[in-house]
């Protein structure tokens, strides 16, 4: 329990970098011990009006023979954990966070003061909807834009990720297949697609097949249409696609996946790129998932929650899943099962009505950036992508080089040979420099891949201080100084972690001292 | 555009730099067919004091749950949460940071994570969780897909005692990939009932405790009869407070455990977002869906956390993944965390001896009323009545008196000819004011 003596007072880091026990502390960052290693067992930080006994008479025999053995921390203590422990990551709010096909855009505060309203934060899902018809309204709004910015026709709004939402979008074709009788069996996507896609269309109980790619990134036609047949029920494409370009050919191949009788699902992870400028609607799309963790700016929090409502063609929105919201004379109304005007639902995808804290911040933003604001929400986005591709392409090579790229930029790691650097090394180094590592090794389909996403919310000035920052590193790259990357980093909370070690013997909880 | 920060003079800058003429150059790629001219038909940027005005009339056309007596529960439970929850969640490190890819600078929110699943498998009664799924039901509706994977069985048991939207879930997702559900009729004790249901080809029993009627079980002998069969025990639990007081579902036999973590760190907020528990016996740990974080070293040996077994997952195993997952429930997970560190175990025991000491009171007035009658045998803080008429409608007139007296069984599950029963549920935050406005108004509504 060495590290207990670490805390309080900072002391000389010298001191305090002698611990095994977890990060090195420099200066005010503090080494934390677990909450297991600092609470205490009998404690609780709350204080509670009473106390009350338990029934035994209902109870007999049901109840455990001790409390939970879990430690408490007063309210100090525990502001000091968290806080500590806060110190050890890197945020949007630092400085640029450039992950590809992340989205890692600035989240207004304005979202999250009214997502606290009470009433919206302390409403109940199942109390009578005469009580809520504010919420509902605001669901209705909601939709009213999504549907405005896709040009499509109807929405499912409950899916609670990006993930979830590609779930609901190959069901409603699922389900509109079987409606006529024509059970299909496989999902044809790019090999250049998020791992999300094959995984759903497996859940979804289809066979994938993948699609080539051609020498610009793009999808293969030919490839495609080889592929395309009686048996494939969907075709699920990323525009812009992984690689941060727009499939020019997009409208072609709406055509020929409705030629084949199937669908055409458009993975909207990337919908910041166009939103505004060009609506999927128009280009022939089924359906399509908006994570609204991306485009419209909700938090993403350390890994979640998300929302990821779906956007649904003419085609499929009479297959979309309970709850389904209704605007009658008495006011909002919800649909709740599968019957009446919503009996062809293809079921229901979570216990409620999906993401209200995420559909208020989202509203929030879309309100403040207005139609204007969201077009020139894209056009910035891209702006500062090409800005970067443009200023880092005589160091690094761009993997598409030719035209520009919308979004996102994407360098291989051609430039890198002979270094006796990867990819991996160059990202670890970016750390040492004050920036979140790009997404790496992410699209497969470019060797050691770098995909970096600034989103228009980074100014020039930032912009400038992160290319100055990678160029520098490319110069030490090539000019040999190897062992600034093999180390890095080396002024992070933690040098590089032993993940081989982490899986061979899978420690996924505190057991105790030993 | 207060969320923009380039102006014109950078604007035109930067696109002399990229050797553009304007920024349509940059939209090439689009079809010149699809290309908008203008902004969209909505309406334009608003100031912050516009969209404040705006949401706040919504926010004020909705009954909030602590204006007022407030019975509600069926899944989504309102009690008292420390303020120091909301404001560390929203530290920036924590509120706009992503998943933690990058470990050397995300060990906050890694060892958030490895706390987050000691203490979930220490409340499951399980030795494996994960760092959280979406919320309770589709945790139960991966529950029953890994449950498949395990026994490379189809057929799923579902209690009439699980919640029914948490069965749609999972009939949903498991009927999509050739997984049958079975789900029992609805009754308020009906956990025993699935041992009859039981067979050779049975995959996982779901069963809940307590149930969406209130009632509490041991579910032992359930776990005996399913294995005897080859099958899993998948418990749920959608009040994750009762946790303090009751049995976990590791002692009683569970092989997978999930619960709706909402209770502890999140408020109601309409259904979402929250945060699903999830955990199982160590044997199924790479069956399991979902992020998982484990202890190791750095380079110089000290302890550090990473996300790991990520070959289970979607970005690396891709079509063989365990689950489509990817984005979890991070953020409502660090709020469980964090209320869950306040209290201690000691504080959740003594937060569910309220609960049921509260539930005790407000039972013992509805019971009194002539034409009211208890229906659940035993309850932890949640019961079932049945009226003398429709509960929607008793629900109805007490909501113009201002009073939220529960969720009608109709509400969840119409199909169950149970119109006249009223879920009704009392926590920590219920007054005896709250319960003798309530006893008192109902008695008049069905007099």
């Amino acid at each position: 329990m060495t590290a207990i003596a670490n805390l309080g007072r900072p002391t000389r880091p010298e001191v305090m970098t002698t611990t095994a026990e977890g990060p090195k502390a420099r200066g005010l960052v503090q080494s934390e011990p677990l909450i297991f290693e600092l609470g205490g067992w009998d404690k609780t930080g709350v204080d509670f009006h009473e106390d009350a006994d338990v029934d035994a008479g209902d109870l007999a025999g049901l109840t455990r023979a001790a409390a939970p053995r879990l430690p408490g921390l007063s309210e100090p203590e525990t502001l000091r954990h968290y806080v500590r422990l806060s110190q050890l990551n890197h945020a949007i709010d630092l400085a640029l966070y450039p992950l590809g096909s992340c989205t890692m855009k600035h989240n207004p505060r304005l979202n999250e003061k009214m997502a606290r309203l009470p009433g919206f934060a302390d409403i109940h899902p199942l109390q009578p909807v005469s009580t809520v018809q504010g919420a509902l309204a605001l669901m209705e709004e909601l939709a009213r834009w999504l549907k405005m910015l896709t040009g499509m026709p109807a929405v499912a709004l409950s899916p609670k990720a990006g993930a979830h939402g590609e779930l609901c979008g190959l069901l409603t074709m699922r389900a509109a297949h079987e409606a006529r009788g024509d059970a299909r069996k496989t999902v044809l996507a790019p090999t250049s697609a998020h791992g999300t896609n094959p995984a759903t269309a497996a859940l979804a109980g289809y066979q994938v097949v993948e699609i080539a790619q051609t020498d610009d990134g793009r999808v293969d036609l030919a490839d495609l249409a080889a592929k395309l047949n009686a048996d494939v029920a969907a075709v699920m494409v990323t525009n812009p696609n992984t690689c941060g370009l727009f499939e020019r050919d997009v409208i072609e191949i709406a055509r020929l996946t409705h030629a084949a009788g199937a669908y055409f699902y458009c993975d909207g992870a990337n919908f910041n790129a166009i939103v505004g400028r060009v609506r999927p609607g128009d280009l022939g799309v089924d359906a399509m998932h908006i994570n609204l963790h991306k485009t419209f700016s909700t938090p993403h929090g350390g890994g979640g929650p998300g929302a990821g409502p779906v956007v649904l063609s003419d085609a499929l929105a009479r297959f979309a899943p309970t709850p389904w919201l209704t605007h009658g004379e008495d006011g909002f109304g919800l649909v709740e099962h599968a019957q009446g005007e919503a009996a062809a639902a293809f079921g229901r995808l979570c216990a409620f009505h999906g993401q209200m804290g995420m559909y208020v911040r989202a509203l929030a933003y879309m309100m403040s950036h207005g139609s204007d604001g969201l077009r020139q929400v894209a056009e910035d986005a891209v702006l500062n992508a090409n800005y970067i591709r443009a200023r880092l392409s005589g160091a690094m090579s761009a993997a598409y080089p030719d035209g520009p790229c919308m979004h996102e930029a994407l360098f291989d790691d051609a430039w890198l040979e002979g270094t006796g650097v990867t990819t991996l090394d160059f990202a670890k180094a970016m750390i040492d420099v004050g920036f979140h590592p790009m997404t790496m090794y992410f699209p497969l389909v470019v060797h050691g891949a770098m995909l970096i996403e600034p989103t228009e919310t980074e100014s020039r000035a930032e912009l400038d201080r992160f290319c100055d920052a990678l160029l520098e590193l490319a110069a030490a790259a090539k000019a040999g100084d190897v062992e600034r990357f093999k180390g890095a980093p080396f002024h992070a909370p933690l040098r590089r972690l032993d993940e081989t070690q982490a899986a061979r013997k899978p420690k996924l909880r505190w057991v105790g001292e030993n | 555009m207060r969320y923009l920060p380039l102006t014109d003079a950078d604007r035109s800058g930067m696109l002399a730099v990229i050797g553009a003429s304007s920024i349509d150059d940059l939209f090439v790629d689009t079809p010149a067919s699809a290309r908008l001219a203008g902004p969209v038909d909505l309406p334009a940027h608003a100031s912050e004091l516009a969209v404040e005005r705006a949401l706040g009339a919504l926010a004020g056309r909705n009954r909030a749950a602590g204006a007022g007596p407030f019975f509600c529960g069926a899944g989504a439970y309102r009690h008292h949460v420390p303020a120091s929850v909301d404001h560390i969640i929203q530290r920036s490190e924590f509120l706009t940071s992503y998943t933690p890819y990058q470990p050397e600078i995300a060990q906050g929110t890694l060892q958030v994570l490895f706390e987050f699943q000691t203490q979930v498998a220490e409340l499951l009664g399980l030795p494996v969780a994960n760092a959280s799924m979406y919320d309770g039901s589709t945790a139960c509706a991966e529950a029953v897909m890994m449950a498949a994977r395990v026994t490379r069985r189809r057929k799923a048991v579902l209690s009439g005692g699980l919640h029914p939207h948490y069965a749609s879930a999972a009939h949903t997702l498991a009927h999509s990939a050739g997984v049958e559900t079975r789900r029992l009729a609805a009754s308020v004790d009906a956990e025993d009932a699935v041992i009859a249901a039981i067979d050779a080809e049975t995959a996982c029993v779901v069963v809940q405790t307590p149930n969406v009627f209130g009632t509490v079980s041991d579910v032992s002998a359930i776990a005996e009869a399913a294995h005897a069969a080859g099958a899993l025990l998948i418990v749920v639990t959608t009040e994750a407070v009762s946790l303090g007081l009751l049995k976990s579902p590791g002692e009683m036999g569970a092989d997978i455990a999930v619960a709706e973590g909402q209770s502890i760190g999140n408020g109601l907020m309409f259904g979402g977002p929250y945060v699903g528990l999830f955990a199982c016996r160590e044997a199924l740990t790479r069956q399991m869906p979902g992020r998982l974080c484990g202890e190791t070293v750095d380079a110089e040996g000290r302890r550090g956390f990473v996300l790991t077994l990520s070959t289970r997952e979607q970005h690396i195993r891709r079509d063989k993944a365990t689950s489509n997952i990817c984005t979890n429930s991070g953020l409502c997970a660090l709020a469980f965390s964090i209320h869950m560190s306040l209290l201690g175990g000691t504080g959740l025991a003594r937060l569910a001896r309220l609960n049921h000491a509260r539930a005790l009171s407000l039972r013992a007035a509805l019971a009194a009323i002539p034409g009211v009658e208890v229906l659940t045998p035993r309850i932890f803080n949640e019961f079932a009545l049945r009226l003398p008429g429709s509960a929607a409608a008793v629900v109805e007139a007490l909501a113009r008196r201002d009073i939220l007296a529960g969720v009608p069984v109709s509400r969840v599950d119409p199909g169950a000819g149970l119109d006249d029963v009223l879920l009704t549920c009392a926590t920590e935050t219920t007054t005896a004011e709250d319960v003798a406005a309530f006893a008192q108004a109902l008695a008049e509504e069905i007099a």
